[in-house]
């Protein structure tokens, strides 16, 4: 990239060969004081999200609530209709038949949970999200099969172009690179 | 995720020697050899031979179902006592074989099982095929098919509301959960490889399709990190789902007073009975795909005997259940229980119970012998039988109970008519024709999991 | 009279010979009715029938007669329930009326009911009436009047009766014949008689294969002289039936059934029923004692009988089996027992001496005058119809016969094959036949005259006792039809007489005074004319009559004919109703059979055997037989019916039809066609061979036996008192729903019951219940609601028969409702099992939960809905339901309401009695009884109150609001089988 016109910058990335460098690098930048940066893999890796301190249980949270929700709205469902919208005397049973009520119940839960854990995880993760800064770096098609990027954002208060592609140089990147925004 | 990092152990995992990969293989290797069938290798002529045979039997499907519903059920042989048939046999035999896959992929992960990785995918594509088959049969079984939206909980005019106590209720949410949550099980699963086949697709269409289903997938460790919660939290919430299906399925028969098919031991024998065909059904796909497809290497001759052991296991359950079935009918000293089983073994329909026990007792006990287990010829034929198996369990059941019940002077028999067969072969080419799709056009084997399974992915300390 | 002055018209029609005719008028009938493709297929070819029906303009609209007609307004209380308008008439068969009361809404007659107050109902019809409704408005009715097949007008028809009429003046009628069927109508005997004055040399002959010949010819045989006899069977303790179908067939046995079940209720006096008889039958079984014997055996067994009560000039019979012997002892022992208060029945099915032998023992018993009554004879002229027949081809054959001028029946199919009626018929140089149908009888006559059917006339009729009814019509003619009246007033000098004249001058002669018009508009508007009934007289028997010793039959086979039990002698074949029945004890529908003993069948090495596709509830498959008598022969599958007597053939008549409607045509065989006029009923030395064909029998219910379960309850009439009741409360997790006000339910006591299926074709008729076909009875999907299963006992040789109609039973814990996912089926608040068919989508859950399986399901669109007359016959209170619904008995919900509306408008409740469902109406023997069980008085509460009650698959807890009475056995102590 020229010096010249240089456009706005996201972050600034290096490319690794094999996890555990890459793995290696994030906890040295942690030690280094970067904060806001992120890593890119072809497939999930543990050590990884403890090398970034990444720990976000709220969808557990969320799952439980879409559970709890599906159930109540399943059987308030067959209370209402059968006790209070349409009671009718069916084979004898009484109109609130609760044993009968439980499979729906049941199914009800599952059904919203499920919902949640999904969607909430791709709200989470801001998903779909049709284009992102890293995909103008020409390399990271390869994220997707067998590299592995950490990515020090701008945003990062102690980012600084020059300083922090040094440091990146210094972790044995197999190649640096600035992501433009 | 503690147990991803023991999976990344796994070339030779527990006791068995056979890996679950064969050696030599790297990141790109993996990715390149599966996502190739997609991308680069192109429709094969056998491919557009198969597709194009169960395409027509499909059409069979659509054109019977036309008929039937121009006609009336009566182009079945449907009657009376004997009001189901064909239509709910193949409707449970369809939502049996849809079970494995949903198993594979929940259950096995939850048990750290790290072979499930190389079939839970084209497993968990054929759950969904065979839920669309089983669903057309409740659907177009009704004598009004257009009316059966008064099955769900809609307002409408007549502010009449479904019958919650009935278990064909119950069957619609069972069912309609189970198809939904097996999708989004199954799409969660593909959405990174969706982006992988994204950055490696020559064509433009093909980037901008991967693309737009990928959802921008990027592999940030933030997502990876929510994104393993979420796939094992739907498979903490699947695995209680797919047990509850045929459980629920079993008490359409179970909840009803029939001789036959009020039994008490329905839902677990129903359970074990699905996830028998359920891999019968899988090993019968996947031991032709892995030969055409060269996948050896990734269905391994471990895989394929670790399913024989579950068709084995499940295949006792279901005898433990025809031998429960048998001595509570003579236990219960109940006089239609007893004739009930009596007319089953030697009634006008013996000859299915017999070929019954002899397709799913007799047939899999082969698989005690390691031999067995691992020629792939064998596990074929032994995989088809059970499958035919399960559908002469689910008629006997059916069929045997009804033609004869309390009273001797409603006693009748059925016999399938031409339109019964056409619709049944029908569905099996629906469920063809879109599994040949799915072998074309996306990745019959998840390749980001693929890649957490080779040594290189483990992290050294 | 000679042909040289004969008039010009007798020229142009000596030019058709018979043959010709008969092609002509042949092809022209095979042109206009195609042959039906199948039953199934009804409906195409009604559509085709609707387009002609609606160009003669009948369509939708109400047709008034023209004359004043009374509606039933005053209903006896708590017998008929409420309903649109009733009138009264009666229907003729056999030559003996029996009174109806005719539902009509908006002037279309929709139901039939029995008249209460005429002594051959009581309220109670038989099938046969149940079915006139559908039979008045067959599409397939002869629908213009034709000469040799050209439309012609009926003062046409009026101007060449005249013709012939004059010209036959000159020879005071000569060559002028007569042919009707037994007359019992006063007015239409006097208008022959006046008829007869004016052509002294004309003959009038009778012929009604539906009339009891046998037993006129056994009176004659018996008293030197024509007699009519009836039974008080309410008097008898002990019934002997020889080859007699007391309850359920000939003159007056709707009036014996209801004496019968009256007397055998538990808190009366009891009656024994013995019956030897040949083919199974329900008087059997209901007996109890029964002994299967050959109808050939009767008469050496009557006269064992006779001898032993000491009948004058009876000598005892040679070679009865010893188990017969057995059986007679103990008949023997009980009549003893029961002089004066027992009864000796001869069956029609026996010849003049057996019922002459019956007269005999009777009147050696004391019981005539007691328990029968002998009386002048019902028809004004009665005749020995077969010397009839024989005089009538013997002079058609001399060429006597210039003019032949046949009334209703159908003689070319029905007269003796020994005769060839036919041949006969055709050296006539005129034929007129007036007919419902074009049928075999009509496509060899000239003229083809529609006749009105007695819906749609004016007449009046004779009951087996005598008494008279008008007979008055609930609808003009649909398709212009005539009476006999009309057509024999063609000979009279007032050609141009209506029906209603004759009829009402000839009451007006009989009734003269001044309140002539009130005896009318009584009579009309109750249906019985006032002590009309014939007086009994004395008579004694000729004991000298049975000096010819029994002739001991040769050896070989019998082959018995009997009257069909639901299309009879073919006069029904076109009534799709009756065609769909199933016949008491087989089950067969659609087709008549050749009815053998199991043993037999095995014997010849052929097998009775139910197909995969409907099986034992649909498809039979059978071989097909060749039965020869006397040279003639014909073929039909054979069919095992447990309880018939070995070396013995039963076919069923009616079947075989050739012309008849699209119905009825070519179905079955013809047993007419062996059937010779010197062996009438039966004959002995019939061989028959297997073809090695088979063919499918649509059977509705094959398999009879009770495989040990708990479906029928026996008790014996000795120890019946000990009986408890078997209903309990079972244990139960819910509370139970509590019913305020109104608790409908049934009890239906199978002590009473006949089989007689009159309330399966009442529901049928009420309920506008679709017939479906043959082809879909034999894929088992027959719709009746409620269906009289048959259940066999003991040994097939001579099993213990059992009845049992089976309603749906209206749980109180429906398993029905319980799995319908749209709640299409669910309870009312009176405890109605409602089905409601526009909420049901068809799933059939229902049917496969309902243990009783009473549920019924449209697999097609079976209703005809464009068929114009079949619309007119459908009750507007029910409805008509389309394809993919599921039906079933509703407990006729439309008449439970109707008769809350009437009890809310004069603010009152609901009487007791006052609803009766469709099935209990008519049931003879009062067999069914619906009512409020909530209120112990009502009569199904004390009914339900009886130690008898018991409810089927109680065990089940299915708590059902329809329930059973134990059956009562009352067996002689020396032939009880459980000692």
């Amino acid at each position: 990239m020229r010096p010249s016109n240089r456009p706005r910058i996201y972050g600034v990335m290096a490319e690794f060969d094999d996890p555990t460098s890459l793995v290696a690098a994030a906890q040295r930048a942690r030690e280094a004081g970067y904060r806001r940066m992120d890593g890119y893999t072809p497939y999930p890796i543990e050590e990884l999200h403890e090398a970034l301190h990444i720990h976000d249980a709220r969808l557990t949270k969320l799952v439980l609530a879409g559970g709890v929700a599906g159930c109540v709205g399943g059987y308030g469902l067959q209370y209402w209709v059968s006790v209070i919208a349409y009671p009718i005397i069916v084979a004898g049973r009484p109109l609130h038949s609760w044993p009968a009520f439980i499979p729906v119940t049941f199914e009800c839960t599952i059904l919203a949970a499920a919902l949640t854990a999904v969607f909430g995880m791709l709200a989470l993760n801001g998903l779909p999200q049709p284009f992102h800064p890293v995909f103008n770096v020409p390399r990271f098609v390869q994220a997707s099969r067998n590299r592995f990027f950490l990515c020090i954002e701008a945003r990062d208060p102690k980012f600084n172009i020059d300083d922090t592609r040094q440091f990146m140089n210094s972790l044995g990147a197999r190649e640096v690179t600035v992501v433009e925004d | 995720m503690t147990e991803r990092r023991h999976e990344g152990h796994g070339v030779v995992d527990g006791a068995a020697s056979s890996p679950v990969i064969a050696p030599g293989y790297t990141f790109g290797s993996v990715t390149d050899k599966i996502s190739s069938i997609v991308l680069t290798r192109g429709a094969s002529h056998g491919w557009w031979l198969g597709f194009l045979v169960a395409f027509l039997l499909a059409n069979m499907l659509f054109v019977s179902l036309g008929y039937l519903v121009l006609k009336g059920i009566g182009i079945w042989g449907n009657n009376q006592p004997v009001a189901w048939a064909f239509d709910i046999t193949n409707f449970v035999w369809w939502i049996g074989i849809g079970h494995a896959g949903t198993l594979i992929s929940a259950i096995l992960l939850l048990l750290k099982q790290t072979w499930r990785t190389s079939i839970n995918r084209f497993a968990e594509a054929m759950t969904l095929f065979a839920v669309a088959c089983a669903g057309i049969f409740p659907l177009f079984h009704t004598g009004r098919p257009w009316l059966a939206y008064w099955m769900l909980p809609i307002p409408n005019t007549m502010s009449v509301w479904p019958q919650f106590r009935s278990p064909l209720i119950w069957d619609v949410f069972a069912v309609s959960t189970y198809a939904t949550v097996s999708l989004l099980f199954w799409f969660v699963g593909l959405v990174p490889d969706l982006a992988t086949l994204r950055d490696r697709s020559e064509s433009k269409i093909g980037r901008v399709v991967y693309g737009v289903f990928a959802l921008g997938w990027r592999g940030s460790a933030r997502h990876w990190q929510r994104y393993d919660m979420a796939y094992l939290l739907l498979a903490g919430l699947a695995t209680p789902l797919v047990v509850s299906v045929h459980t629920i399925v079993s008490f359409d028969f179970a909840v009803a007073q029939l001789p036959g098919w009020h039994a008490t031991i329905f839902p677990p024998y129903f359970v074990a009975g699905a996830i028998y065909s359920g891999f019968a059904m899988v090993l019968t796909l996947a031991i032709p795909i892995r030969a055409v497809y060269g996948l050896e290497d990734f269905i391994t001759s471990r895989h394929l005997q670790n399913m024989a052991k579950i068709l084995l296991v499940t295949g006792l359950i279901v005898a433990y259940g025809y031998t429960i079935e048998a001595f509570m009918a003579w236990y219960s000293a109940n006089t239609y229980e007893e004739f009930m089983m009596a007319n089953r073994m030697t009634g006008p329909y013996g000859f299915a119970y017999w070929l019954l026990i002899l397709c799913n007792v007799v047939t899999p006990q082969l698989l005690w012998f390691r031999r067995i287990r691992s020629s792939v010829v064998p596990l074929f034929v032994i995989s088809l039988i059970v499958n035919v198996g399960m559908w002469l369990e689910r008629f006997v059941i059916i069929v045997t109970s009804l033609h004869r019940d309390f009273l001797p002077s409603s006693w009748g028999r059925y016999a399938p008519t031409i339109w019964d067969i056409s619709t049944y072969v029908g569905t099996i080419g629906l469920f063809l024709a879109l599994l040949f799709l799915f072998l074309r056009f996306l990745p019959m084997i998840s390749i980001f999991e693929m890649r957490t399974i080779l040594p290189q992915a483990k992290v050294k300390e | 009279m000679k042909p040289t002055n004969a008039p010009e018209f007798w020229r142009t029609l000596a030019e058709h010979d018979g043959a010709d005719l008969h092609e002509l008028v042949g092809d022209e009938f095979a042109s206009r009715l195609p042959a039906p493709p199948d039953a199934v297929e009804r409906r195409s070819f009604l559509k085709l029938m609707g387009a002609s029906m609606a160009m003669a303009g009948m369509a939708g609209c109400t047709r008034q007669p023209p004359e004043q007609i009374v509606p039933y307004v005053r209903q006896p209380e708590e017998i008929i329930p409420g309903r649109p308008l009733y009138y009264a008439t009666a229907m003729t068969l056999g030559g003996r009326a029996s009174g109806l009361l005719v539902e009509s809404h908006e002037g279309r007659p929709t139901k039939v009911e029995g008249n209460p107050l005429h002594p051959a109902s009581l309220g109670a019809t038989d099938v046969f009436a149940q079915g006139a409704v559908l039979d008045l408005y067959d599409p397939d009715r002869m629908q213009t009047l034709t000469y040799l097949g050209d439309i012609r007008p009926w003062s046409a028809f009026l101007g060449a009766m005249r013709a012939i009429a004059t010209s036959a003046q000159g020879a005071k009628g000569a060559g002028l014949r007569f042919l009707t069927e037994s007359i019992c109508s006063p007015t239409l005997a006097a208008q022959m008689d006046e008829l007869l004055a004016h052509f002294p040399s004309a003959v009038w002959h009778q012929w009604d294969s539906a009339a009891d010949l046998n037993a006129a010819a056994g009176a004659r045989l018996a008293f030197g002289s024509d007699a009519s006899i009836r039974y008080a069977v309410d008097r008898a303790a002990v019934v002997v039936c020889l080859d007699a179908d007391l309850l359920s067939y000939g003159a007056g046995h709707l009036a014996y059934a209801r004496q019968f079940a009256t007397r055998r209720r538990p808190e009366n006096a009891g009656i024994r029923l013995y019956a030897a008889e040949s083919m199974p039958s329900s008087t059997g079984a209901r007996a109890d004692h029964r002994l299967p014997t050959r109808a050939s055996q009767i008469e050496a067994l009557a006269r064992q009988l006779a001898a032993d009560l000491g009948v004058a000039g009876v000598g005892r019979a040679e070679g009865l089996a010893q188990e017969t012997h057995a059986w007679l002892r103990a008949v023997l022992n009980d009549l003893n027992a029961h002089r004066g208060s027992s009864l000796v029945v001869a069956g029609e099915g026996q010849p003049p001496v057996v019922h002459a032998l019956a007269h005999a023992m009777n009147g050696a018993l004391g019981n005539a005058g007691q328990t029968v009554f002998y009386a002048d004879p019902i028809e004004a002229h009665p005749a020995d119809q077969m010397q009839s027949m024989r005089d009538l081809t013997g002079a058609m054959n001399a060429g006597q016969v210039q003019a032949l001028v046949i009334i209703s029946g159908n003689p070319v199919y029905t007269a003796p094959a020994d005769l060839k009626f036919a041949d006969a018929m055709n050296k006539v140089a005129v034929r007129v036949h007036l007919s419902l149908h074009a049928d075999e009888t009509s496509a060899l006559c000239h003229w083809q005259v529609p006749q009105a059917h007695f819906l749609e006339s004016w007449s009046d009729a004779r009951a087996f006792d005598g008494t008279a009814s008008i007979v008055q019509p609930l609808i003009a003619p649909l398709y212009g039809g005539r009476s006999a009246h009309e057509l024999l007033a063609a000979f009279s000098d007032r050609p141009e007489a209506t029906a209603y004249a004759v009829v009402r001058q000839f009451w007006q002669k009989r009734h003269g005074g001044a309140d002539f018009e009130n005896f009318w508009r009584q009579s009309v508007h109750d249906g019985v004319i006032p002590d009309s009934a014939m007086a009994p007289r004395a008579v004694s028997v000729r004991t000298a009559v049975f000096a010819a010793a029994a002739q001991v039959p040769a050896s070989g086979l019998d082959v018995s004919f009997r009257n069909d039990p639901t299309i009879y002698d073919g006069r029904f074949a076109n009534n799709a109703w009756l065609q769909e029945l199933p016949k008491p004890l087989t089950h067969l529908t659609w087709d008549n059979a050749v009815l053998v003993s199991p043993a037999m069948l095995s014997r010849l090495g052929g097998s009775a055997t139910p197909a995969m596709t409907g099986g034992e509830r649909g498809q039979i498959k059978a071989p097909i037989v060749e039965v020869t008598y006397r040279g003639r022969s014909i073929r039909g599958a054979m069919f095992p019916v447990a309880g018939h007597p070995d070396q013995a053939m039963t076919l069923h008549l009616g079947y075989g039809r050739t012309r008849v409607g699209h119905v009825g045509t070519d179905r079955g065989f013809n047993a007419n066609a062996i059937r010779t006029s010197d062996a009438w009923s039966f004959g002995t030395g019939a061989t028959v061979v297997l073809t090695g064909e088979t063919f499918s029998l649509a059977c509705t219910q094959y398999h009879q036996l009770m495989e040990g379960r708990d479906l029928i309850h026996v008790v014996d009439r000795g120890t019946m008192d000990d009986r408890r009741s078997t209903i309990d409360e079972l244990p139960w997790m819910f509370p139970a729903v509590e019913y305020t006000g109104y608790k409908w339910g049934m009890a239906i006591d199978l002590n009473a019951c006949t089989g007689c299926n009159a309330c399966v074709i009442s529901c049928q008729a009420e309920n506008n219940i679709p017939v479906v076909g043959k082809a879909e009875v034999l894929r088992g999907r027959e719709m009746h609601w409620l269906r009289v299963d048959t259940y066999h006992a003991g040994p097939a040789e001579n099993p213990d028969t059992y009845f049992q109609p089976v309603p749906c039973m209206h749980c109180e814990n429906a398993p029905c409702e319980i799995v319908c996912p749209v709640g299409a089926t669910v309870h009312s608040h009176e405890g109605l099992n409602d089905m409601v068919y526009n909420r049901c989508v068809g799933t059939r859950y229902c049917s496969n939960n309902s243990p009783y399986k009473v549920r019924r399901f449209n697999y097609f669109l079976y209703q005809d809905w464009e068929t114009p007359s079949l619309q007119l016959q459908r009750n507007p209170d029910v409805t008509v339901r389309s394809r993919g619904v599921m039906e079933k008995c509703t407990y006729c919900v439309q008449r439970i309401n109707e008769a809350k509306i009437d009890a809310e408008k004069e603010d009152r409740p609901v009487r007791d009695g006052e609803i009766q469902t469709a099935c209990q109406s008519v049931c003879p023997t009062e067999a069914i009884v619906f009512g409020d069980i909530g209120d112990p008085n009502s009569r199904v509460s004390k009914l339900k109150g009886e130690s008898r009650d018991y409810a089927l698959l109680h065990d089940l807890n299915t708590k059902p609001r329809t329930t059973y009475l134990a059956t009562i056995s009352d067996r002689h102590p020396d032939l009880d089988k459980s000692k």
